[in-house]
């Protein structure tokens, strides 16, 4: 209710401009089926993680349940999270800190009226009304989401947005930004975590949000070379699905691959959580078509390896709307995979579950997906778990714990999981599940069913949610990634939590932080790491501020222990400063002059990375 | 009853901090039975992140570890030896090294140790919040306790204290002098000390053996690791130079991400009357020190019959070395280099690990207790012809004063009338000084026998020497005004430039003799200024020092401080210019020293009185101070002093 509410409340009534738009809008999701449609609030939240129809909320009973249809938990009714919550967090059920709705203080648009009149004249819908230029003016960090829910003012959002139809329409539209010196900012999924869609507050220029979502078409498949070429506006769960009905997949699963499109992992460098069969974003693209000031960057063959220099596309790969937009993708696809099995291990403890994923990567052997989530995620997975319906069900699940903890001796309060995914024929899965299942074994692993594997990955989708449900109680959270050599993995987990934990202390956090990790990938030389780190932040003046101040610290920590500043996430603006320790000064520079060169006027002004 | 220290709070200055009252712990001792104590039940707080595991353990943990195994596979290509046999020596070293504390060993100790304790001691006093300070810290962090080092009862004492108060036992790095006492040496090794070879420098592989021994023991939080800074007992009372190798070895788990931090804290162990004082004496004169036995020990036992006051023992704030090197030390240039390999650390850890080291070693300076008579000691020292008693009683009112406004941490007993507390310190140093005729003076052994003029010279300078090492217990108060003001009586002229320059040159050549953190001069200097202007000594007008009319005692007195040292110094450097030939080695250095200065003081006992350069300590921290370098050539220094 509070949501329909919010977007009635926001939706002006309409103007002679806004129905060009509305029309467009028609009209592609008439010939389309877009999971994400043209103006995207009308079924995503405008302050908040993913569909409008999907919630955690309390119930009269003091019950979690999780609303909607779309999800596995949808509908059901989650009797042990408010125990976990208010036990992990300190917080209370009755003690609500509800969004405020105040989206109208919107800066005014200030738009360049030459590049308006020569983009009507191309036909190009575009908009500046409020909503469409705010829902543009973020991504997800917790600063930008906190200020939506807080009816915050945000100091500068793009003055138009443009919905470019096709490649053709976006050298157009960048033609004419060059001509009127207009700030271009491409827009995708708008599911970024590292500030990057956030408009420079000290830019004066137009700013025009160049959103890509209307080039969503597979062109074409190639069968014999099993690639197909898409436009790089698709959203995941489109690509993956249109693929399907051809027989295909490209297997690449970021976590956000509900709302995050093709264009943008190019643009980030994302990791699919089944990258150890099908690779990152890098392994899988094999032609890139992008739109600079300069002219459009494209290669002349799709040869599967080239030397023939440095690879061009490691300078698009990564570049975060600095240089251009990404129009055009010919990536590798799979034929869909026969058999599917989701598993689990229980280790004793942390130590002992990245003994044995380090073995896996050793032996070359790890499924699509395996991941080690420490006690504090096992715990907070628990917490999920929906009523058992049957005392029969009930009562296995009691024997299990009991065999686990009684019998093995594992400690409750140490014992770790570790999720797996086997994909392929189902002989070789099975083949290959108990070789991973060796493995584990020696080191103390212990089989703990399909059903505690799949739980695990089901979190990820609804995790996103369960923030916007802390932040309704004074819980604040967010999480992030690193990538660290095999030997360094345990001692960088330890120091960065125990950072997170000191700082929120010295900063006056009333309440124990939850901080917790998991290893997402493995890799020959290393993992990636990833945290999750949330707090009450009741009795504190300025919780982002804190959050903000504690999560610099973590980065810095993860810095001295031989981290990365990013596995997949990015550099945008929230890392910027960390870029020349990262990749030496020259490195910088280097990357400087390919941005002088192919954007000399900073038409791609979005100032990410640099 | 505890016993408080007057002191002054905060001089402004950041070493110094407020000190906390002492509670004494023989008292209880004195009262209850010893046997009940020794067998009491004993559960000390751990590390929150131990990993437990037995002393044996340890041994096969460090024996397998990657950072052993590839320096044994390296020594094993360098030699041609078979790894096996390396792994072999390596294993052996280790079983001489390692400890093998057990509770059974410490609770014959507790119950040993009281015992002596009483008849040796009147109060063995612990500042009890250092205590709670000190619990908080070992469940945190891997904790290391760096305490001063006078006498060998320091990691008995350190040890039994931590058990009165239920606290982890610490492994103790000890040196392998202590082996030689066969029973003793295994008695030590089972109450928590592992041993350490005094020298190996280009032993690889022992390096390796030590060194992972003692990390995989921080690591694990096996126990807090103690072992003392100064490298050695301190003969003369001052605090030595630290030695960075152990300190290196503890510190570098957390720059390479291995613990999250470690706490290094430093203690001050002050006796009032050290045991080995007449023995220090005789050491520094050259008599060799007797070797370590258990028969020794047995004979030793006549120490048991006096009375060698109290002891003061003050746990520190706990220093976490996160917090030190903030800003200092960047830990991401450990990311490119496999950790097990060692490596030299490199110059940033180095000079931190150097300044830290000093920091710790002021820290102990700071809290170490004084008592009356380290401030009588001073004064005799300038008057070795005696003094009158009021004399004496009325100047050490007077240092009192002086002493407790430079925040010196004096124990000076509450409600006594004067004159009490300085008989009082006389009688229990009455070996020391004597008074008759109302006049005070040293005592001076008196042999059986005619007495040569060597012999007569000899007996004096062990009573000077003696008495120079109470005096040595109060210098790190004085010495930075005590510097200014002998700058201001050497320097051209009262220009506070001219005046700076003198001062820069007294503390680079004193930087041996003296805890001197390495570029402070300025920081020195400035205290040294604030502080004399602070007691009215000094007056500062524009840009100039001058004295103030009541400066007079204070500076005079800082000049007869220092004065045995400028004339020691001086003395090293004639023998230098006058007699030292071409080609001297340092072996041969130390005699010939001694002898050129035995025959100056035999010629000159009436206005040279430096009986302090016989003592080797002074003549190796002259030697360096000119080897260093940094200083003018041997005539120049000669002229300025």
């Amino acid at each position: 209710g509070l949501f329909h509410l919010s977007i009635v409340v926001l939706c002006p009534p309409l103007t002679s401009d806004s129905i060009s738009t509305v029309l467009a809008a028609a009209t592609i999701t008439m010939k389309l089926t877009s999971t994400v449609c043209f103006p995207r609030q009308e079924i995503m939240k405008w302050n908040g993680w993913g569909y409008s129809d999907s919630k955690f909320l309390f119930n009269k009973k003091g019950q979690a349940e999780f609303t909607g249809k779309r999800y596995r938990l949808s509908g059901m009714v989650l009797p042990s999270l408010q125990d976990w919550f208010e036990n992990t967090f300190g917080a209370s059920v009755n003690h609500k800190s509800p969004p405020a709705l105040n989206a109208s203080a919107v800066p005014p648009a200030s738009l360049n009226e030459a590049f308006v009149e020569d983009l009507k004249a191309t036909g190009i819908p575009f908009s500046h009304e409020a909503e469409d230029r705010v829902f543009r003016a973020h991504g997800h960090c917790l600063h930008e989401i906190f200020a939506l829910r807080e009816g915050k003012k945000f100091e500068r959002v793009p003055d138009m947005v443009v919905w470019p139809n096709c490649h053709s329409d976006v050298v157009k539209i960048v033609e004419l930004a060059c001509k009127h010196n207009v700030c271009l900012i491409p827009y995708g999924g708008g599911t970024s975590v590292t500030s990057a869609l956030e408009c420079p507050p000290e830019e004066t220029r137009c700013i025009v949000s160049l959103d890509t979502s209307q080039m969503n078409r597979i062109l074409w498949i190639d069968e014999k070379n099993l690639v197909a070429h898409v436009e790089a506006g698709i959203i995941g769960q489109d690509l993956e699905r249109l693929l399907n009905e051809s027989g295909y997949c490209t297997g690449h699963e970021p976590d956000s691959m509900e709302f995050s499109s093709l264009g943008g992992w190019v643009a980030t460098r994302a990791s699919g959580m089944k990258k150890n069969v099908y690779g990152n974003i890098e392994d899988l693209v094999i032609h890139i078509k992008v739109v600079t000031p300069r002219g459009v960057i494209e290669k002349s063959c799709q040869g599967p390896r080239m030397s023939t220099g440095p690879d061009i596309h490691h300078f698009i790969l990564g570049s975060e709307g600095t240089l251009g937009v990404v129009t055009e993708v010919t990536m590798k696809i799979r034929p869909i995979p026969e058999y599917q099995k989701y598993g689990s291990v229980v280790f004793p403890n942390f130590e002992a579950g990245v003994a044995c994923l380090r073995e896996v990567a050793k032996q070359r052997c790890a499924p699509a997906s395996i991941r080690l989530m420490d006690n504090e995620q096992f715990q907070f997975g628990h917490a999920l778990k929906p009523q058992v319906s049957s005392i029969f069900t009930n009562f296995v699940e009691g024997l299990k714990k009991f065999y686990i903890t009684k019998f093995k001796g594992f400690d409750p309060h140490q014992l770790v999981v570790a999720t797996l995914l086997f994909e392929g024929d189902r002989e070789r899965v099975l083949q290959h599940e108990k070789q991973v299942y060796d493995i584990a074994a020696t080191f103390g692993g212990l089989a703990a069913g399909e059903d505690n594997g799949q739980r695990g990955y089901i979190l990820t989708f609804v995790i996103a949610y369960l923030r916007d449900l802390g932040m309704d109680y004074y819980v604040v959270a967010e999480s992030f990634e690193t990538s660290v050599p095999w030997d360094r993995v345990l001692d960088l987990c330890r120091n960065v939590k125990e950072r997170i934990n000191r700082e929120c202390k010295e900063r006056g956090v009333q309440f124990q932080p939850l901080t917790s990790c998991r290893v997402t990938q493995t890799y020959d030389a290393g993992a990636c790491v990833y945290f999750y780190f949330a707090f009450n932040y009741r009795g504190l003046a300025d919780p982002v501020h804190t959050y903000e101040r504690v999560e610099h610290a973590a980065r810095e920590e993860i810095l001295a222990n031989g981290g990365s500043l990013s596995h997949h996430h990015g550099v945008g603006k929230l890392r910027k400063e960390w870029m020349k320790e990262s990749i030496s000064s020259l490195g910088v520079g280097m990357l400087q002059s390919v941005k002088d060169y192919v954007d000399p006027d900073n038409i791609f002004g979005n100032r990410n990375l640099l | 009853k505890a016993c408080t220290p007057n002191y002054s709070p905060g001089r402004g200055w950041p070493t110094s901090q407020t000190q906390d009252g002492f509670e004494d712990i023989l008292e209880e001792r004195r009262n209850s039975s010893d046997l009940k104590y020794a067998l009491r039940c004993y559960a000390p707080v751990l590390y929150k992140g131990v990993t437990p595991c037995k002393a044996n353990m340890l041994k096969n943990i460090v024996l397998q570890s990657d950072q052993l195994r590839y320096v044994i596979n390296q020594v094993s290509q360098e030699s041609g030896e078979a790894p096996d046999i390396i792994q072999e020596e390596a294993s052996v070293i280790l079983e001489e090294m390692a400890h093998r504390l057990q509770i059974s060993t410490v609770r014959f100790f507790a119950f040993a140790l009281s015992k002596a304790f009483k008849t040796l001691f009147q109060h063995v006093c612990v500042n009890e919040e250092g205590i709670q300070r000190l619990q908080q810290a070992i469940q945190e962090h891997p904790v290391v306790l760096l305490p001063s080092h006078r006498s060998y009862m320091d990691f008995l004492l350190m040890s039994y204290i931590l058990y009165t108060y239920d606290l982890a036992l610490p492994v103790i790095a000890a040196g392998m002098d202590f082996m030689g006492m066969k029973f003793v040496g295994e008695m030590l090794r089972m109450s928590g000390a592992f041993f350490i070879r005094r020298s190996f420098g280009g032993d690889k592989l022992y390096w390796a053996v030590f060194s992972e021994y003692v990390k995989t023991m921080l690591r694990n939080g096996f126990a807090p690791i103690e072992f003392f800074l100064e490298g050695t007992r301190s003969r003369t009372c001052k605090s030595l130079t630290p030695k960075l190798g152990l300190l290196n070895i503890v510190i570098e788990p957390f720059f390479k991400g291995e613990v999250f931090d470690v706490n290094l804290v430093p203690i001050s162990i002050s006796y009032e009357r050290i045991l080995e004082e007449s023995l220090y004496a005789r050491e520094l004169l050259g008599v060799p020190k007797p070797k370590e036995s258990t028969s020794g020990l047995l004979k030793a036992r006549r120490i048991l019959s006096e009375d060698y006051g109290s002891i003061h023992v003050y746990f520190g704030q706990p220093v976490s070395v996160r917090s030190l090197a903030q800003g200092k030390v960047n830990r991401s240039t450990y990311n490119l280099f496999p950790r097990h390999i060692p490596r030299k650390p490199m110059e940033e850890t180095q000079s931190f690990v150097n300044d830290t080291a000093y920091r710790i070693v002021r820290l102990q300076e700071d809290n170490m207790v004084l008592k009356p008579w380290v401030l009588m000691a001073s004064l005799l020292l300038q008057n070795l012809e005696g003094m009158e008693l009021s004399v004496l009683t009325e100047q050490t009112v007077w240092l009192r004063g002086l002493a407790l406004s430079y925040a010196a941490f004096l124990d000076w007993p509450d409600h006594a009338p004067t004159a009490k507390v300085v008989s009082s310190s006389l009688a229990l140093h009455r070996g020391l000084a004597c008074v008759s005729g109302g006049r005070v003076s040293l005592v001076v052994g008196e042999p059986l026998g005619p007495v040569t003029p060597e012999e007569a010279l000899f007996n004096r300078a062990v009573s000077v020497l003696s008495c120079a090492s109470y005096r040595n217990q109060v210098l790190h108060v004085f010495l930075r005004p005590a510097m200014l003001a002998v700058a201001m009586h050497t320097a051209a002229s009262s220009k506070k430039n001219e005046v700076y320059n003198c001062f820069s040159f007294l503390w680079d050549m004193f930087s041996n003799d003296f805890i001197l953190c390495p570029g402070d001069t300025v920081q020195d200097f400035e205290e040294a200024c604030y502080l004399l202007v602070k007691t009215g000594a000094v007056q500062m007008p524009q840009q100039d020092i001058v004295m103030t009319d009541i400066g007079q005692p204070t500076l005079s007195f800082f000049n007869g401080l220092l004065e045995p040292f400028l004339q020691g110094y001086q003395v090293v450097c004639r023998y230098l210019c006058e007699e030292a030939s071409e080609g001297l080695t340092e072996k041969q250095y130390i005699p010939a020293v001694r002898s050129f200065a035995h025959s100056v003081l035999c010629v000159f006992t009436g206005n040279l009185r430096c009986y302090e350069v016989l003592s080797s300590d002074m003549q190796k921290n002259a030697l360096a101070a000119l080897l260093r370098g940094k200083l003018p050539t041997q005539k120049a220094l000669l002229a300025r002093l």
